[in-house]
């Protein structure tokens, strides 16, 4: 600790993952995550690690398949429409319960969209994206100095649970720049052997790595062991951040760069005398909808602010039911919300 | 005479290196033999230790159930990209992917060649035999002009479904791969030949010389609808003249 450096959010992200002991990067370029790939280009092959340009997303996220197998902390990155492309090479990671860390830098969408700052791909990250019953760990940072604290957390979830993580971060978070202490580098010699990984069968029966069985039974209890980790993760993972929430009698649920936002709108709403809280999800997946829930049994309206068209409302509104009003604002397109606009909608619903 | 057999010589016996998993394979179909081959290969040279193989999806996807040595499926076409992924992770693997036609030179076209142009130190064998096996006989990339398949129930025309694709030869444009070429297996003789080039393309990789690529014209009796010898007489009659066999390129 100790060293102090104004970095961009993207440089970050690919500076904490060298530190968190990633031994393999592969990615594709695509903008607003560019800085990250040029990060890796320079640094990882000084360190004597592996760095590749793909030929393409798929490859990409197939080559993390192949080092993640061989049992090295693995990672690449890309923006929404990349990350649309390695959804497949995702559902295999899932299936194969391999341990890798994929970043998204979202732009706006869908389809070629723009590169302009966006949640709109919450649902591709939290419910699937991929085939088949699966879920992956989301951590959604609001910060840049987050962005690098959970991208070393992501490295060690993902080995913990042997599940892919996913950082889904957007195009502000990624260019913007802010003073950071850079986390201190982990030992890779004092990580856990995986006894499971596909590093030669020496003194050992074979290792092999698949998602498939085409006897229904056995894939329905591969299924099981998935579903029952998921479980595991859903009591243990969760992650949230409460701001001014304990006499506040509203409060706004948002995440990533609209939470940082919202602090603005809790410290103006505060000024005109409106008691605004803000509750902010940290893990998209598992959603904090325990904790999100008692908050809503004291506080009469959760407002849901994100820019997209109300993907994470849905979870809100699951987690609340009918004990509070659960109106929604949101923005598209890469369209940011200023804290007025916010503060508008606050007026509309307080008190 | 009584048979002694306390002093009875082996002189043929399963590899080591491959189990007595029950083999999926149909009668008269060619990948048993190239299975026992890369056994016998991983066996003579010693790396069944650090040898990991990268099967594919198609008719081989339970290839990993064939060799003592750790294995991985890949998703459709993925093979070379995921062995690149293993290879860089740990060179000192012996890292092989084994490929159908549609998975190497259709679906998995880009990771293919991109792999082969990068000159990543793997072996990759590459099964040609111009049908889509494990999902009911479809054209292959590599299906001959005219060739009757489900998917071209009047013969494969190439106006509107293009030429067969001949994979190898593009590889060998580049400049990297240090060993491509093509072998087949209807015979002792091509069986020797191919079992050569097999042993040379790991080779290469234990050598650290760069990329090797083996395609191997493969019989498909059930698919062609033709019996097993009938199968080995079409790849020697008409298959390789679409697929001519030999050393494309040879920099070893």
């Amino acid at each position: 600790m100790g060293e102090r450096l104004l970095l961009r959010g993207n440089e970050v992200i690919a500076e904490a993952a060298i530190r968190a002991g990633c031994q393999c990067y592969f990615a594709y370029p695509i903008t607003p995550q560019a800085e990250l790939l040029q990060h890796m280009a320079i640094n990882m092959p000084r360190l004597g690690r592996t760095f590749i340009q793909a030929e393409s997303e798929l490859a990409a996220i197939n080559m993390v398949y192949g080092a993640a197998s061989a049992g090295v902390r693995t990672m690449t990155s890309s923006s929404s429409p990349g990350i649309s492309l390695k959804q497949e090479g995702i559902s295999y990671l899932a299936g194969s319960s391999l341990p890798a860390v994929i970043v998204n830098i979202v732009r706006g969408g869908p389809g070629l969209g723009d590169i302009a700052p966006s949640q709109c791909d919450y649902f591709q990250a939290t419910k699937g994206g991929g085939h088949g019953d699966y879920h992956m760990i989301v951590l959604g940072p609001s910060t840049v100095p987050e962005a690098g604290q959970l991208t070393m957390l992501a490295f060690e979830l993902a080995d913990r649970y042997r599940t892919p993580v996913m950082l889904l971060a957007d195009g502000m978070l990624g260019q913007m720049m802010e003073p950071v202490e850079l986390p201190k580098p982990i030992e890779i010699s004092s990580l856990p052997k995986k006894e499971w990984a596909t590093d030669g069968a020496k003194g050992r029966d074979p290792n092999i790595i698949l998602s498939f069985d085409l006897d229904p039974e056995v894939l329905k209890q591969m299924n099981l062991i998935l579903q029952k980790r998921y479980r595991q993760i859903e009591a243990k993972e969760v992650r949230y951040e409460e701001t001014a929430t304990s006499d506040a009698d509203i409060a706004i649920v948002a995440y990533g760069t609209v939470a940082r936002i919202a602090k603005t709108v809790v410290r103006m709403a505060r000024a005109e005398g409106i008691k605004l809280g803000l509750f902010r999800p940290i893990t998209l997946w598992p959603f904090p909808g325990q904790a999100l829930r008692k908050l809503s049994e004291k506080i009469a309206t959760v407002l849901t602010v994100e820019m997209s068209a109300g993907q994470m409302w849905e979870d809100v509104r699951l987690a609340i039911a009918e004990q509070a009003e659960t109106p929604f604002y949101g923005e598209m397109g890469g369209v940011i919300p200023t804290p007025q606009r916010i503060l508008s909608e606050v007026k509309k619903h307080a008190g | 005479m009584p048979v002694d057999v306390q002093n009875m010589q082996k002189i043929f016996a399963r590899p080591d290196s491959l189990t007595d998993a029950k083999s999926t394979y149909c009668p008269g179909c060619h990948h048993g033999i190239l299975t026992r081959i890369i056994a016998q290969t991983i066996d003579e040279l010693e790396v069944a230790e650090r040898t990991v193989g990268i099967v594919p999806v198609g008719c081989a996807v339970f290839a990993y159930q064939w060799y003592h040595c750790d294995a991985i499926q890949a998703a459709h076409g993925r093979a070379s990209a995921v062995a690149t992924g293993v290879k860089r992770a740990d060179p000192n693997l012996i890292v092989f992917s084994y490929q159908g036609d549609g998975d190497f030179a259709s679906i998995g076209t880009a990771e293919s060649i991109h792999a082969a142009n990068r000159g990543e130190n793997i072996t990759v064998i590459f099964v040609n035999n111009q049908v889509y096996g494990m999902t009911g006989g479809e054209m292959a990339p590599t299906s001959l002009v005219g060739q009757k398949t489900t998917t071209t129930p009047q013969g494969r025309d190439p106006k509107l479904f293009g030429y067969p694709i001949r994979f190898s030869e593009m590889i060998a444009q580049l400049d990297a791969p240090v060993y491509v070429t093509r072998q087949a297996l209807y015979d002792t003789k091509h069986i020797k030949e191919a079992t050569k080039a097999i042993k040379k393309a790991f080779t290469n990789q234990v050598e650290k010389k760069g990329y090797s690529l083996v395609e191997v014209l493969a019989a498909c009796p059930t698919n062609w609808k033709m019996k097993p010898i009938d199968a080995n007489k079409h790849i020697a009659k008409v298959v390789e003249k679409t697929y001519q066999l030999g050393d494309l390129v040879n920099r070893g």
